[in-house]
């Protein structure tokens, strides 16, 4: 067991380096300062979990569905192409796609969420239809001979034996998206990210940090809980994470 | 019953027309197994895989029970009929208890009705329902898969089953068990089975008629013993292999071929009856000892009975292997190989001395039969003439 023990052992020295840090920024004042922008940083995350709330969920909605689609064997057709389009898509940066929403949209909460929701898409779609074009012939083959329709072969067979792969895109989807929802500060859509760049602007340091460290901790427990939601929803014989 | 009719497979494929089965016309009468069988690529799996539609055929029909399968509709008829997939495919997501249960659950049966039925199929393979019940299809070996594959076909109690290699995945030990289970329950459950092997002594074993495919087109279809006595033509006969003589020891029982006469002495007989019996059985260098209930006891030899005097009893030598009259011939050629004998005391099913069984009465069952017509079927006994 020696890297289990050296694993604890980390665990350890960063706890006590946390501690010494902890004990640092009280003596130089720095949390009073932090304590100062409080009531900022409650409502400005609140707006941004808002935003990610909104264009996550509307990203999922569309792209999970859209994987499926073009994972049908009729599609086979177009979707290497599609998905050829989307890859591109995804080269594209954030800001641009914000940017572009806002020509589009003006300004405020809609062209953020739509830019967000778009930057979003792509992963999940990608892990949906690679997932389950990912299921093996075989189950397909066997799903098919014992009398599936094809609803319940989606249904019972391929979304369950893809969902692991899906979930990745999702966590993917939505680590990215805590970490752009910042920008959407600069199209006049709020969140932490106006502590930030204004932060950044004023150099002031502990406002910008005031805004990254709550965004950087949201994009933690939003990683934490997608991970356990699909922990608890992936089927165990398919969830390697509980083999 | 199984019938297909006039059943073909065009393929399109970039480089022309492949024709994977051609003109197939066979019926498997209702409870018997048909082995497909054949070199690689031959067609076997595209015929098994039009009758339930995995391939659909470019031309001819499917008649199940005398009834045309082409107006059905295709979920319907893939629920009546039992599929046993070569790569098992059992469902990953799902627990054995689920995997075996899906056609019932398709089926719309009540719950109560399909773990009932979940219990009985594990009883039937011979697998502990309480400890396997509950655990995922990766938790399992390969065999213990192969064996919930057959019985996630047979849930829902299909009259016709179609499989695919379905032991291909399993040593050969293991698989002999398996093939013997599996026979053991046709036997009682008496399906209509279309099943691909590419394994002769397999389909030898398993099959009531063995159809042997060669390029797309149904060579040969015949009972086993028919087929290794009389091969069609040059490529069955190669594709059987030339030691088809000696598979056909598999299929022939002791029963057929023993004969019930047989002379023997007491352990209370003197030697010199035991003498004077050897020389009017004509027999050559001994004679079976039997004990009061019948059993084999030792052996007394001629040299033994002439120079002394005595009792049979004090004066024999431990007796010969023996043939059951449900032993198959190779294991009886065997035995006869490993004791250096050309012949077998053979006794019943209570042990008791029921006849014997010659090397001269094995060939000649087998040789009449490669002189005769296969139509003629009729098993000819076969009566040995010299014994040692
Ligand atoms: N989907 C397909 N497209 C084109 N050709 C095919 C297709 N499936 C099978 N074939 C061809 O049809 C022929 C018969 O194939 P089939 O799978 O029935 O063989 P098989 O007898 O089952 O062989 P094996 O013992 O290797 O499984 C082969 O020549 C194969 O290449
Ligand atoms: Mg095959």
């Amino acid at each position: 067991m020696p890297i289990r023990s050296l694993k604890s052992a980390g665990r350890w020295v960063l706890a006590i380096l946390l501690f010494a840090a902890g004990v640092w920024a009280q003596r130089s004042g720095v949390i009073e300062d932090f304590l100062y922008y409080l009531p900022d940083v409650r409502y400005l995350a609140v707006q941004h979990l808002f935003l990610t709330a909104m264009s996550g969920s509307l990203a999922i909605a569309i792209a999970v569905p859209l994987g499926i689609v073009l994972s049908r064997p009729s599609m086979a057709r177009f979707a290497e192409s599609l998905m050829q389009v989307l890859n591109v898509g995804t080269t594209i940066p954030t800001l641009a796609v914000l940017a572009l929403s806002m020509s589009f949209l003006g300004i405020g909460t809609v062209p953020a969420v739509f830019g967000l929701t778009v930057a979003t898409l792509l992963p999940i779609t990608r892990n949906t239809y690679v997932g389950l074009k990912g299921v093996s012939p075989a189950l397909m083959e066997a799903a098919a001979g014992l009398g599936m329709s094809p609803a319940q072969r989606l249904f019972r067979v391929e979304l369950p034996n893809a969902l692991y792969v899906i979930f990745a895109g999702i966590r993917t989807a939505l680590a990215i998206n805590v970490g752009t929802v910042p920008l959407a500060f600069l199209i006049g859509a709020g969140g932490l990210g106006e502590l930030i760049f204004t932060g950044i602007d004023l150099y002031d340091t502990v406002m910008m940090l005031a805004g990254a460290i709550p965004t950087a901790l949201l994009a933690v427990i939003v990683d934490a809980l997608v991970a356990t939601i699909a922990f608890l929803v992936v089927p165990r014989g398919v969830n390697p994470s509980r083999a | 019953m199984i019938r297909l009719d006039n059943l073909t497979k065009v393929f399109d494929t970039p480089k022309g027309a492949v024709v994977a089965a051609d003109h197939i016309n066979m019926e498997v009468p209702r409870g018997e197994i048909c082995i497909l069988l054949g070199p690689s690529g031959c067609g076997k799996t595209t015929t098994l895989k039009m009758i339930n539609r995995i391939i659909r055929a470019t031309s001819g029909k499917v008649f199940l029970d005398g009834e045309d399968t082409t107006g059905m509709n295709t979920q319907d008829l893939r629920r009546s009929i039992g599929y046993v997939i070569q790569q098992i495919g059992l469902f990953p997501n799902m627990t054995i208890e689920e995997n075996i249960t899906v056609v019932p659950r398709l089926l719309g049966w009540d719950r109560t009705a399909y773990k009932k039925r979940a219990r009985e199929l594990m009883d039937m393979i011979a697998m502990d329902a309480e400890a396997f019940l509950k655990r995922y299809p990766s938790e399992l070996s390969g065999g213990q898969q192969q064996r919930i594959g057959v019985a996630r076909a047979l849930a829902a109690d299909p009259p016709v089953m179609l499989m695919d290699e379905p032991f291909g995945a399993i040593d050969p030990i293991n698989r002999a068990v398996i093939q013997d289970e599996f026979l053991k329950m046709q036997a009682e459950l008496k399906k209509t089975i279309m099943f691909v092997s590419h394994d002769i002594d397999e389909a030898i074993k398993m099959g009531d008629r063995i159809a042997i495919f060669r390029e797309g087109k149904l060579v040969q279809y015949s009972a086993p013993d028919d087929l290794l006595s009389a091969p069609r033509n040059g490529f069955v006969e190669s594709f059987l292999g030339e030691d088809r003589a000696l598979k056909r020891l598999n299929l022939v029982k002791v029963r057929e071929v023993f004969s019930d006469e047989m002379g023997s002495v007491k352990p209370d007989d003197t030697l010199e009856t035991a003498l004077s019996r050897i020389d009017d059985f004509g027999y050559q260098n001994a004679i079976l000892m039997v004990n009061d209930r019948g059993e084999p006891a030792g052996m007394i030899t001629r040299s033994v009975a002439r120079t002394t005097r005595g009792y049979c009893r004090d004066h024999y030598q431990t007796a010969p292997p023996v043939a059951q009259l449900d032993d198959d011939l190779r294991k009886v050629a065997s035995l006869m190989f490993a004791n250096d004998t050309t012949w077998l005391p053979c006794v019943d099913a209570r042990g008791r001395v029921c006849g014997h069984i010659t090397q001269r009465a094995m060939t000649h069952h087998l040789g009449s039969r490669y002189r005769s017509r296969p139509e003629d079927s009729a098993p000819l006994r076969s009566q040995p003439e010299t014994k040692e």
